[in-house]
């Protein structure tokens, strides 16, 4: 005998991440889920981005790392909310994780909540957490070729940060290539090159950022 | 990518539905995979192999639908497949379309018998294999 099921096979992590976007909702919380490799300048480019944003938005940042607390450390001593996930192995954050640590968060005081997902271009993209938008760093010593072989995050992130866009007269990276295979992989992203460290690069993106999170607002207003 | 919390996510759909019904045994779950999502087949069937035996599934067939990538075009409102690069309207070469299909991962339905697993499979085991899209991992049992 055939019974039928049809239900997504992460229905609960999909459940948890409804439940947290109802949150996000409620307090008018923008929410980015900001996915890179490891060392690729998430950090960086979340103090970088907190700095042009930070007059505006009141913030705070959700760190996801297999282990220990440096990163949320980085964003305190910022004077920036930060809740420090450890996934103890797990090598992407899902939405029971995010729950937990918006419950140490005092979600009626915050503008945007900027989520560090665990260093790595596989895993994260197919796991919703309630965010507003997904957006990827790549950077430039990497290499060009990522999107070759990584196509689902850059198929999956609304914008592409390029780090490290200070390097690139060190590095092979062939930047033509690189922004024809992200086109054709997500037409509609655009390609931020930034110096997360220096600052440089930081306007436009922080430009489009706000216009990203002015249009949820506008759009939950209505709803 | 995850494929054993993938397993472990089907059986456990798979084995609630299947108690509700006071089976003895599952012998076959279909899914549906999209080709955009990270899954990949032989960490999905190891994973299943594995995490089988001792549970209802034990012996049970994994049989995955693909379901391609198609789009369609906010322009001209054209709908196409594709696959992972080149998301372009075939008509008017826009860029701006909407994703119809290609992320799905669905469990989608169970095969269920009322005899324990090595007991003579009562009429109506036999299950249909009408997917021609679709090919079947076997279970530890086979």
């Amino acid at each position: 005998m055939e019974i039928d099921i049809s239900k997504p096979i992460l229905d609960r992590n999909e459940r948890l991440a409804s439940e947290n976007r109802a949150l996000f909702d409620a307090n008018d919380v923008f929410v980015l889920d900001l996915m890179a490799s490891p060392g690729a300048g998430k950090t960086s480019t979340i103090l970088a981005t907190i700095a042009a944003l930070r007059d505006r938005y009141n913030i705070a940042v959700i760190e996801g790392d297999i282990a220990s607390r440096v990163d949320a450390e980085k964003i305190s001593a910022h004077g920036i909310p930060a809740v420090q996930i450890n996934t103890g192995g797990a090598c992407h954050l899902e939405s029971d994780m995010i729950k937990r640590a918006i419950d140490a968060l005092d979600l009626a005081s915050l503008d945007i909540i900027i989520i560090e997902n665990v260093g790595n271009l596989v895993c994260p993209t197919d796991f919703y957490l309630g965010e507003d938008a997904k957006v990827m760093i790549l950077s430039i010593p990497e290499g060009h070729d990522k999107p070759y072989k990584y196509p689902n995050i850059f198929g999956v992130a609304e914008a592409v940060i390029l780090n490290k866009y200070d390097t690139l007269s060190v590095f092979d990276f062939d930047e033509s290539e690189f922004r024809q295979v992200v086109h054709s992989l997500n037409p509609s992203a655009p390609v931020f090159p930034v110096s997360a460290t220096k600052g440089d690069g930081i306007d436009a993106w922080a430009e489009w950022l706000i216009a990203r999170i002015e249009s949820a607002r506008a759009a939950r207003a209505q709803s | 990518m995850h494929e054993m919390g993938i397993v472990a996510s089907i059986l456990d759909a798979s084995v609630e539905a299947a108690s509700k019904q006071g089976a003895a045994r599952i012998t076959e779950i279909k899914i549906s995979v999209g080709e955009l999502t990270e899954i990949q087949e032989f960490a999905l069937d190891f994973a299943f192999t594995s995490m089988t035996p001792g549970t209802m599934a034990e012996g049970a067939t994994l049989t995955v639908n693909h379901i391609g990538a198609s789009s369609r075009c906010v322009s001209c409102d054209i709908e196409f497949e594709h696959g992972r690069f080149e998301i372009v309207c075939p008509t008017c070469g826009g860029f701006l379309c909407e994703l119809l299909t290609g992320r799905e991962l669905t469990i989608d339905s169970i095969e269920i018998d009322d005899a324990p697993l090595g007991a003579e499979p009562s009429e109506g085991d036999e299950t249909d294999k009408d997917g021609s899209d679709a090919d079947t991992a076997s279970g530890a049992g086979e």
